[in-house]
């Protein structure tokens, strides 16, 4: 897998350090309910998926990559900030 | 038919042309009292408990594909029970057991072969973290015993003493792990299910679940609709996809985990061995071929196959351990989807909806615990309540803090 970073450009796939699930938002209510599904359910879908991937072996950035997990084919990624400004304009 | 050695001697007078198949290839039904969801060793392993403990033969085992291509085809064929916390050791330890008889019990050569579990340690505070785990698992009625460098030395001369950076301590050994010939798991398993009258129906890929007011009514099929008032889950890496068919969310996400087998070897290996200082273990085949894996690759997949990174990061680990690995060939390399849970432990319990039962989160410690996966996953279902074996494997325990967690990793499911 090569993902093309903001930063760096292509880099191999050695380079990142995954993180998960990115459609799951931090809380902002002591809501316990919440809480435990902001920590511990995911989103797990076979095709398109956004993920967290931290660029460990580069610029050390918090990306957000969209890929399909069936297939593992990359279409591309943002820096988290990115992600998180267009999520909250929605 | 039983088989025996008479059966044996007498389709060999016959050359072997007169076998009967070992399980029918029955159409699906309109309705079953227990419908199971994934004919891997799980799920047919469930279905042969139902029918043999319960007495519940009228039951549905529906499976995607051909039986067994799952991970019950794919892993590294290790069983053991050699875990530390207390909701884990008594259910692996009555796996083992029943491995210990499962031959005998269900008719059918699984090659159970207890050649032993060895895990190495590297430094002080890992000897000192396996006495721990020893002591534990005598406790629990399970064989540990902590060896010397010189004990593994005896066992593994060929292990690399002197590496400075990961010198070889000692390690834990279970006399009573071993390895099972994985596919006849799932084959035994579907023959006595099937004799009891169980209907194992391949390429029969559930597409939906149907529930009303809060129950489970039937499941739409690409074979046509199934009614069922008990609805079973046993999918491994594919849960979350069949949960959320039901509105659930779980705390699992699926991974690929890569396995591999060398070239034939002659004898070198006789026990499982694995490496302390990183992710590796190996047990040679009968046919020779050394088997190994590490592990998984970090990122949500469905793919069954991984990248070169981890191919290289566990052959590196493998070298590290056994330098002479360095001069066999790799063979063959493949990919299961493992249903990584939160806390890096299972779940075997009812679910929210009545009539649903969630049998996953196995991480990539599922193959071993087969037996009691099915033995304890059938008496949850036949008595709508866990087995005091399972109860701690709860759904629902991220919530109220009872996670069961080896590790101590916290809720990174790529790390567990």
């Amino acid at each position: 897998m090569l993902i093309t970073c903001p930063h760096c450009g292509t880099r191999p796939v050695e380079e990142f350090t995954f993180n998960g699930d990115a459609s799951i938002t931090r809380p902002t209510s002591g809501d316990m309910d919440q809480w435990h599904d902001y920590v511990y359910l995911r989103h797990n879908p076979k095709g398109r998926f956004e993920e967290y991937a931290h660029h460990s072996g580069g610029c050390r950035a918090w990306l957000v990559v969209t890929r399909d997990t069936a297939t593992h084919e990359i279409f591309g990624a943002v820096t988290a900030r990115d992600h998180a400004k267009k999520r909250s304009a929605k | 038919m039983k088989y025996s050695i008479f059966s044996l001697l007498k389709n060999t007078l016959s050359g072997h042309r007169n076998w009967a198949p070992a399980w029918r290839d029955p159409q699906p039904k309109k309705d079953y009292d227990v419908v199971i969801v994934g004919g891997g060793g799980h799920g047919l392993a469930t279905a042969y408990y139902l029918a043999k403990v319960h007495g519940i033969t009228n039951v549905a085992v529906l499976e995607k594909s051909w039986l067994g291509s799952g991970n019950v085809g794919r892993n590294t064929t290790i069983i053991r029970s050699n875990y530390m916390l207390p909701g884990n050791n008594p259910f692996y330890e009555w796996s083992m057991k029943l491995w210990e008889g499962l031959e005998q019990d269900f008719n059918f050569n699984a090659m159970v072969s207890q050649r032993g579990v060895l895990n190495l340690c590297h430094t002080d505070p890992q000897r000192d973290a396996f006495a721990r785990r020893g002591n534990a698992m005598r406790i629990d009625g399970v064989d540990a015993e902590l060896l010397d460098t010189e004990g593994v030395r005896e066992m593994y001369p060929f292990l690399d003493f002197s590496n400075a950076r990961f010198p070889i301590k000692g390690g834990i050994l279970q006399r009573r792990g071993g390895t099972v010939r994985h596919d006849a798991v799932a084959w035994g398993y579907a023959r006595g299910a099937d004799a009891r009258g169980v209907d194992v129906i391949q390429n029969c890929e559930v597409t939906a679940i149907k529930t009303e007011k809060g129950k489970v009514v039937g499941v739409q099929t690409n074979r046509g609709y199934i009614a069922t008032k008990k609805l079973g889950l046993a999918a491994a890496g594919n849960s979350s996809e069949v949960a959320a068919m039901a509105g659930l969310k779980l705390p699992i996400e699926s991974h690929v985990l890569q396995a591999f087998v060398s070239e034939g070897l002659k004898p070198y290996i006789d026990g499982v061995v694995t490496f302390g200082a990183g992710h590796f273990y190996v047990s040679q085949s009968d046919k020779g071929g050394l088997v190994f894996g590490g592990d998984i690759d970090g990122y949500n997949s469905y793919a069954r196959r991984g990248n070169l990174p981890m191919v290289e990061h566990v052959i590196e680990a493998g070298v590290a351990m056994i330098p002479g690995l360095a001069r066999v060939r790799v063979l063959r390399s493949w990919g299961g989807i493992m249903d990584m849970s939160m806390d890096g432990s299972p779940i075997i319990d009812k679910t929210p909806i009545n009539g649903l039962y969630l049998n996953a989160g196995w991480c990539y410690g599922g193959f071993k615990a087969t037996p009691a996966s099915g033995w304890c996953f059938a008496h949850t279902i036949a008595r709508n309540e866990p087995h005091k074996l399972n109860a701690a494997y709860r759904l629902d325990r991220l919530r109220t803090g009872h996670m069961i967690d080896e590790k101590g990793q916290g809720a990174t499911p790529n790390l567990h």
